[in-house]
Parts: structure tokens; C-alpha cells; sequence
């Protein structure tokens, strides 16, 4: 058994391993209220550009001519995966989360024959090195962001639309987790490029008179698609925030929990050891009284 | 009153009553009072000019990146940045 000093300092020390985490999870429970507030706030822009561009879309008919954003390239045979992760740790299983997912999606991409390339936002997601070292066709630096702003997601949308145009890639998919709850945050996949519209949004109702268009429903789709994909990607950011948050108070919730479960066992074990030690003593005095 | 919101991504920045408004759009400025036509609209980075009563004095807005949009339920102004 360990010695009563051993034991005393293993407490110790996971008692203000305790107190860190805690401080964690009330920081992190902070953060995460924060982070869905912006994530509600940014709702009334995605929702209003998703009628517009619904009933754009349903006027406007898809053909060779349409922008290559909407109407793909023709050929399906490049994939881009981008990976939007956090640039800490300590979140549970938040980040490896969406790197199995993505990389599932990469595997089943090449299996079909596809070439698959990635697109990295966020340091953790650099982990996919690992299992495609020589298929990172970008690192996004983001690690000087505190909270993300739609500039940056901007320069991310960007990034991408001048790779697409540049004929890096045919399709691109867009790797986050969605947020449901401080306990449950699915990884998802979304398809950004080509934009793929939502024909099943309600579309602006005009009270029946006609809608007039300046300049004209071709160019101001050609205005709005880069701008969905920016306000996509700004969405997945911000849902990542929150899962983010989310994730890291769940499991730091957890590391608080097994802490004080860990510290009581210790305790038994070092009085346990007290005691004996004390009775030992007392056998010692008591036989050696009794032998004079 | 022209019922008027102004939205980013970020956050809803105006949704008021207001008497009319200026939008600079692409193909010119044009004003908005109420019952005006149904219109989509590109616009140029420039101000808006807000009237809340008739004779007051407008308030501008700087905006980048816009695109309007007059229906029924009145001007829905989508700028990717306000100053």
C-alpha cells in the first residue's frame, strides 16, 4: 500500500486538477451562452437570403450558361473537404467528431474512385495529416480569432470560390458539428459548391403582383451565390462555436465528476492507512507492556 | 409607415416603422415609402437614407455588399456590413 504521504500528495494534486476543470466547465458554460446567442442572431439573414434565393432560383432555369457556382462544372470527379474544427482541445470527443466524419466521407469518395482533397480550418483538424498526408490543399490560419465574425468566414468562402474557379476541385463539402444541445452535437457534411437550393423554402410572397427585378434575376443570382456560401460557411462557424462550448463543458463536467469520485476513493485508502498504522502502534505498546 | 429592417449576418440591426427610405441600388437610387411595388435589388456600397417622419432630417447608413428587397411586408435590407 502507498505510503500516507503518497497518498496525501495524490489528493492533493487531483483535487486542483478538479479545481481547473471546474473553472473550465463555468468558463466554457459562459462561452456557450455567448456563442448561441450569435448563432441566433445570425438566423434572420441565413433565413431571408434562403427565400430570396428560393424564389430566384425556381425563376431562373439551370442551363450551360448559368454560373458555374450553381451549375457545377459537369463533372464530379474532385472533392474538396473542408474541415471546420476548433483551435483548442480539450473538448471531448468534439474534434475528432468531425475528422472521422470527414474522413469517412474521403474514404468513400476514393472507394467510388474520386480524387478527394482537404481544405483545413482550425487547428485540430490538422489531425487528417495523418491519414492523408499529401492531400492538404490548404491550412486555414484561424487560430487569431476569438469570436468568429462573418469577415472570416468570408475569407474562407473566398479562398474556396477562387480554388473552384481555378478548377481545383468539382464539389466541395463542408465538415462541422451542428449543435443540438450542451450534450449532443452531431458531425455533419453539407454540400456547398455547387450550391444546392432549398426549393422547399417558402418563397418570398409578393401579395401577387409581380416582382421587378434590377438588374435582372440571372445577375443578381450571379451576386447572391458567393454570399450563400459565405453565410454557409459563417453558420457552420458559429454552430461549431457553440458545439464546441457545448462539448468542452459536457466533458469537463465529466472530468469534475470523476475527480471528486477519484478524491473519495483516495480518501478511504489514506484513512484506511491511518488507521492502521495507528492500530499497529497500539498492538506495539500493548504486547510490550504486557511482555514486562 | 414602410416597415423596414435592415439585416446582417451577424446580428437583425433595424426592424422599425419608418416613413421612407433612399436605397442606393445598382441602377440608381431609388426611394421607398409605403406600398411601394414588389423589387429585388443589387446594391452599391454606399448610405442609406432613412426619413422617419416626412419632413424630418435622414439618417444614413453606411452599407457594403447589399441587396434589397421591397414585398408586401415592406424593405428587407441584406448588407454583408453595416458602419
Amino acid at each position: 500500500m502507498a505510503s500516507l504521504k503518497a497518498l496525501k500528495i495524490r489528493i492533493g494534486s487531483v483535487k486542483s486538477t478538479q479545481k481547473i476543470t471546474k473553472a473550465m466547465k463555468m468558463v466554457a458554460a459562459a462561452k456557450l451562452r455567448r456563442a448561441q446567442e450569435a448563432a441566433v442572431a445570425g438566423r434572420p439573414y441565413a433565413e431571408r437570403l434562403e427565400q430570396v434565393m428560393a424564389s430566384l432560383a425556381s425563376k431562373v432555369s439551370v442551363s450551360e450558361s448559368s454560373p458555374k457556382l450553381l451549375a457545377g462544372t459537369g463533372r464530379d470527379q474532385v472533392h474538396l473537404l473542408i474541415i471546420a474544427t476548433s483551435e483548442r482541445g480539450l473538448a471531448g470527443a468534439f474534434n475528432s467528431n468531425i475528422v472521422r466524419a470527414a474522413r469517412r466521407k474521403a474514404e468513400e469518395l476514393e472507394a467510388a474512385g474520386k480524387t478527394v482533397k482537404f481544405y483545413v480550418a482550425g487547428k485540430k483538424g490538422r489531425v487528417i495529416r495523418r491519414f492523408f498526408p499529401t492531400q492538404i490543399a490548404a491550412d486555414h490560419e484561424m487560430s487569431h480569432i476569438k469570436t468568429v465574425s462573418f469577415t472570416d468566414a468570408r475569407a474562407i468562402a473566398d479562398d474556396v470560390i477562387a480554388r473552384f474557379e481555378a478548377g481545383e476541385f468539382d464539389v466541395a463539402h463542408l465538415f462541422y458539428a451542428k449543435f443540438q444541445s450542451a450534450l449532443v452535437q452531431t458531425p455533419v457534411g453539407n454540400q456547398i459548391i455547387p450550391v444546392a437550393i432549398d426549393t422547399n423554402a417558402a418563397p418570398v410572397s409578393d401579395g401577387g403582383a409581380a416582382v421587378e427585378y434590377e438588374p435582372d434575376e440571372e445577375t443578381i443570382l450571379a451576386d447572391l451565390l458567393p454570399r450563400n456560401v459565405a453565410i454557409q460557411v459563417f453558420r457552420a462557424l458559429l454552430e461549431n462555436a457553440a458545439s464546441e462550448q457545448g462539448s468542452r463543458m459536457t466533458a469537463m463536467d465529466n472530468a469534475t465528476r470523476n475527480a471528486g469520485d477519484m478524491i473519495k476513493r483516495l480518501s478511504i485508502q489514506y484513512n484506511r492507512a491511518r488507521q492502521a498504522a495507528i492500530t499497529t502502534e497500539l498492538v506495539e505498546i500493548i504486547s510490550g507492556a504486557e511482555a514486562l | 409607415m414602410l416597415h423596414f429592417e435592415l439585416v446582417t449576418p451577424e446580428k437583425l440591426v433595424r426592424s422599425e416603422a419608418v416613413h421612407m427610405v433612399v436605397v442606393p441600388g445598382t441602377e440608381g437610387d431609388f426611394g421607398v415609402l409605403e406600398g411601394h411595388a414588389p423589387v429585388m435589388s443589387t446594391i452599391r456600397d454606399g448610405a442609406l437614407s432613412v426619413y422617419r417622419t416626412p419632413d424630418s432630417a435622414p439618417e444614413t447608413i453606411t452599407i457594403e455588399g447589399g441587396f434589397a428587397e421591397v414585398s408586401a411586408r415592406g424593405l428587407t435590407v441584406l448588407a454583408e456590413r453595416v458602419a
